[in-house]
């Protein structure tokens, strides 16, 4: 499944209400990190089509990256049912990532 | 029987991927394997401006993909793999990862360095949590607030200045009473009027909750300790080289790094170190490219010797 854009708008939606497990990637389009790690994300969008992914960029969604404490980027956490599973810093290999999930 | 590589390059940065283009653009069989992703530590820079051929300059991330590219098109490839023990003693050599194991006739280490750590307890749970390495990619989140820097070299200088203009107050933490920059620095440090300066200290442990919230420091001289409030912690203090699959078959200097002069060759051969992760005395990315070159030619004649 594709990747969503995650806003303050659309986040009650597309996270909290969410029936699948999903994975938000916190990055900013200037760092470098960030850009190893997305195409990983993309990744993994495609080939798991049960959880939801989506990219929150930081620069633009400031009020959601302080609502999850992202103090670094890249920030990865995974959600289910609204709530933080794990949440992790730092840039990660794709297996680093799946092992994140549920 | 399994394939057995012509090279194997551990490390895909400018070192790595250098060799990669040489290696592959002479016909030998050549794979990459690299961790994450192109361009290794220079992909964490936002603006190289000393590379040369980019007037612009040009953002690491998109030079190391270029560089994969540029091998990738005489075909050189890569797998994206972390690998868990080496054998290099052998004639042929054995790289176990978590994607398989892969065999060379010659391998070019070019798994470069990370920043260095404090070595404190908690670092590691707190990282990311008011503790940093990269003052270029976190700064932002301490717009108006407090930190602390711990270091007193160039790039500590380099970052103490970029968080200066985000931050309310930088406080650079040295253990020395004088910084180890260059006096091209020293001005626009002078300039900033929000960097306060703690000589002669280092950090001895981080207070915190969920996230940093101080961190208690002690003078090296006197050693009295001293308590500082601060909302994050940026530790600058040099680079280690990442050794430590090689460890009881690379000889390494004091400092970690790889014993190899400007041939490139180790103490095993077939074995190559090339980049950050070798003994040298400049360590930039065009000097980083040079020993790929080199790592290649001497694979090449090592490889015609022991075929023939």
């Amino acid at each position: 499944m594709s990747v969503r854009n995650i806003t303050k708008e659309n986040f009650e939606k597309e996270v909290m209400n969410s029936e699948q497990v999903v994975l938000l990637d916190f990055f900013a389009t200037w760092c470098g990190p960030c850009r190893m790690v997305s195409p990983i994300i993309d990744e993994i969008a495609e080939e798991n089509t049960d959880i939801r992914v989506g990219k929150v960029d930081v620069d633009v969604q400031a009020e959601l990256a302080s609502q999850f404490q992202v103090y670094s980027i890249p920030t990865l956490v995974v959600m289910k049912d609204g709530k933080v599973l794990t949440q992790a810093t730092g840039a990660k290999s794709k297996e680093q990532i799946l092992a994140m999930l549920p | 029987m399994d394939k057995i590589y012509d090279v194997l390059i551990l490390g895909g940065g400018p070192a790595g991927y250098t060799a990669a283009l040489y290696a592959a653009r002479s016909g030998l069989d050549t794979l990459v394997i690299e961790r994450l992703a192109a361009g290794g530590q220079m992909a964490l820079t936002h603006q190289v401006d000393n590379y040369p051929g980019f007037e612009e300059g040009v953002d690491g991330f998109t030079l190391g993909r270029k560089m994969q590219q540029g091998a990738e098109r005489f075909g050189a490839k890569t797998v994206f793999a972390e690998v868990q023990s080496v054998q290099l003693t052998q004639d042929v050599k054995e790289l176990r990862t978590d994607r398989g194991i892969f065999y060379g006739r010659t391998v070019i280490v070019a798994t470069g360095a990370n920043p260095r750590k404090l070595g404190l307890p908690k670092e590691q749970e707190l990282t990311g949590k008011g503790v940093h390495y990269c003052a270029a990619c976190d700064g932002m989140f301490y717009r108006g607030k407090t930190v602390v820097l711990v270091g007193g070299g160039n790039s500590a200088v380099a970052d103490a200045l970029i968080l200066s203009r985000i931050a309310e107050k930088v406080i650079l933490v040295h253990r020395r009473d004088t910084l180890r920059a260059s006096k091209v620095y020293h001005a626009s440090l002078q300039q900033a009027e929000n960097i306060e300066f703690i000589w002669n200290s280092e950090v001895v442990s981080f207070q915190h909750a969920d996230h940093v919230n101080g961190v208690l420091l002690r003078n090296r001289i006197t050693g009295e300790e001293l308590p500082i409030s601060c909302d994050g912690v940026f530790v600058s203090i040099g680079r280690e080289p990442a050794v430590a699959l090689f460890d009881g078959q690379l000889e390494l200097d004091k400092a970690g790094y790889i014993v190899a002069g400007e041939s490139t060759a180790t103490n095993l051969s077939g074995v190559y170190a090339v980049g950050d992760v070798r003994t040298k005395a400049v360590r930039q990315i065009v000097t980083a490219t040079a020993d790929g070159a080199v790592a290649a030619y001497q694979c090449e004649e090592y490889l015609a010797v022991s075929v023939a």
